[in-house]
């Protein structure tokens, strides 16, 4: 249905989107995952046509809908086709969500007020809230319900592909699961092909039948969530587990780690705990074991004034 | 050798410096220039939406008359104070109301009465643009097909237009009540003398041109607090950032049009 070729795109000298090839069929769930940084919101941004790439191009149901020389006005005819969930909902904060939702409505169809209440009203019930939020402003919602106001009012025009937009990532873990849940229901109630852009693997697992993963603006992963599991790439392994590396915080981490002589660093970080567990060993009269103590901090190093 | 060199280097790098901000303020108008012709080109779309507009006339106009009351019934006694004190011993106090009336209605009160509204509006709408860039909402009204022009700033330059005039002609009226109160309680002119003068060289016409131009300035503030809240980057700076340009751009904005409607019209 929606199918990603080549894309290209660099912000001055810097290089963000490096030829990404995804595609999605018609009621799939793709999850795009990676650290921040690697580029999944500029991506974003292409498919819902907020910028266009500098080469490559979307497709859409075999259409170009965006490529190099195509114009925002070109890319309007197939918006509504697109309802999207922003990262922090993004409700318009001078109306109320009855508005919020209304808002696209009276812009773009002829309906009458009461099909539109009726529309407000069912859009509401699929997200698990009640109509009397229909009354209440953004300032008076919290996050989770923003995202459930954001995925109400994206979905009120009926679109076809849903995108989100790290959905989750604001949120605690029971809201977590309930707007995981919600993207399921959106797809099963709807029938709608979806693309969550997220950094969660925890939610990826749970919704996705296609997972791509970005790093620095290349695609190194791009299958199933069985199959991500079985991958022997090493950094998608320590995405996946959660391993913190710290070379894996800095932002030129190829420099650093090629910089850095890991077993080196492992010795310097054991040495404190042994000498600690050696110390401790020879004060009680145990060997030293550091498995059988309890941790302790090492020693402050003193210092000179 | 090397002191030529590093002066050369100086001068070089000061050129270029130079040579950028010249094509960022060029680039800049040109921006400015653009975002008023496509503002103004969306005025009849406002029809659909004029509650819109008319809950804008209420806060930006009818929320400002108590701080344009204050201000203008000062401005009227600091007049008829700073008037008296210059024309002691030179000229004939009967010609002080002439004096007021036609510094208040053509510069003092339309130009007064434009930078406050500028300080209050231009800021606003830079900051409420601003921070809804920041939340992505201009994003969502994008994905939304909905034009962030036609629905954010098109109803807010109708109401600008329309109440700073207005406001203008409250301001003139406060600051003769302030000035005609000075004159009854300081100043040794009866206020017949005062009224007759005021008479003296009243042309309507000044009157005329001195609203009319506030409906310029209200476009200025407009359309600056929508140019600067749209370029704004990063955060809660970039607001602070944005508002303070929109104040300061519209205020020498607003002069710099007063100058060339005095030529034209005067």
């Amino acid at each position: 249905m929606l199918r990603v070729e080549h894309l290209k795109k660099h912000f001055g000298n810097q290089v963000v989107l490096d030829d990404i090839n995804i595609s999605v069929d018609r009621g799939e769930v793709l999850c795009v995952i990676g650290q921040s940084g690697s580029g999944k919101t500029v991506l974003f941004r292409h498919i819902i046509g907020l910028m266009f790439p500098d080469g490559g191009r979307i497709l859409l149901d075999g259409q170009v809908i965006s490529s190099p020389t195509t114009k925002t006005t070109d890319f309007d005819r197939v918006r509504k086709r697109f309802g999207i969930l922003f990262q922090g909902a993004a409700l318009f904060d001078s109306m109320d969500v009855g508005e919020n939702l209304a808002f696209p409505l009276r812009e773009h169809t002829d309906l009458t007020e009461r099909e539109i209440e009726r529309l407000i009203g069912e859009s509401l019930e699929m997200v698990g809230l009640k109509e009397q939020f229909k009354a209440k402003m953004p300032s008076e919602l919290s996050g989770g319900m923003r995202s459930r106001v954001g995925l109400a009012r994206a979905i009120v025009m009926k679109p076809e592909i849903m995108l989100y937009d790290e959905p989750t990532s604001a949120l605690d873990p029971i809201m977590t699961d309930k707007i995981n849940k919600l993207i399921l229901s959106m797809r099963e109630k709807l029938k709608m092909t979806s693309i969550v852009i997220t950094h969660d693997i925890g939610s990826a697992y749970e919704i996705a039948d296609k997972i791509a993963m970005i790093r620095e603006g290349k695609i190194i992963f791009n299958g199933t969530p069985g199959e991500i599991r079985q991958s022997r790439n090493p950094y998608v392994q320590e995405f996946i587990r959660g391993e913190r590396k710290s070379h894996y915080a800095l932002d030129n981490e190829e420099d650093y780690a090629s910089s850095v002589d890991i077993t080196k660093l492992k010795q310097r970080s054991a040495r404190p705990r042994q000498a600690v567990a050696t110390q401790q060993g020879k004060a009680d009269g145990s060997t030293g074991n550091i498995a059988e103590k309890k941790f302790q901090m090492p020693p402050r190093p003193t210092t000179r004034n | 050798m090397i002191a030529p060199l590093r002066i050369l280097a100086y001068i070089g790098n000061a050129a270029r410096g130079w040579v950028g901000k010249s094509r960022g303020f060029a680039l800049g108008i040109r921006y400015y220039s653009r975002l008023a012709l496509q503002t103004f080109a969306r005025v009849p779309l406002a029809v659909k939406n004029f509650d819109i507009t008319t809950s804008h006339m209420y806060t930006l106009g009818i929320e400002s008359i108590p701080l344009v009351t204050a201000i203008a019934i000062f401005l009227g006694s600091a007049t008829v104070t700073q008037a008296v004190y210059q024309m002691s011993g030179m000229i004939p106090l009967r010609y002080l109301g002439a004096l007021v009336c036609k510094t208040t209605v053509t510069e003092l009160a339309p130009v007064i009465t434009s930078f406050v509204f500028a300080g209050r509006v231009a800021t606003g709408i830079a900051a409420e643009v601003a921070s809804m860039k920041g939340s992505e909402q201009l994003d969502a009204m994008s994905v939304l097909r909905l034009d962030s022009l036609r629905y954010l700033i098109v109803p807010k330059l109708i109401a600008c237009i329309v109440m700073l005039p207005t406001l203008t002609i409250w301001a003139i009226l406060m600051a003769f009540a302030g000035a005609a109160f000075t004159v009854a309680v300081s100043v040794d002119v009866t206020m017949y003398t005062y009224l007759s003068g005021m008479k003296l060289f009243f042309k309507a016409y000044d009157v005329y041109v001195g609203i009319a131009k506030t409906a310029v300035f209200g476009a200025i503030v407009a359309i600056t607090g929508a140019y600067f809240g749209f370029g704004a980057k990063g955060g809660a700076e970039g607001v602070g950032n944005a508002t303070t340009k929109a104040v300061v751009v519209s205020a020498v904005l607003i002069l710099v049009f007063d100058f060339i409607i005095a030529v034209m019209v005067m």
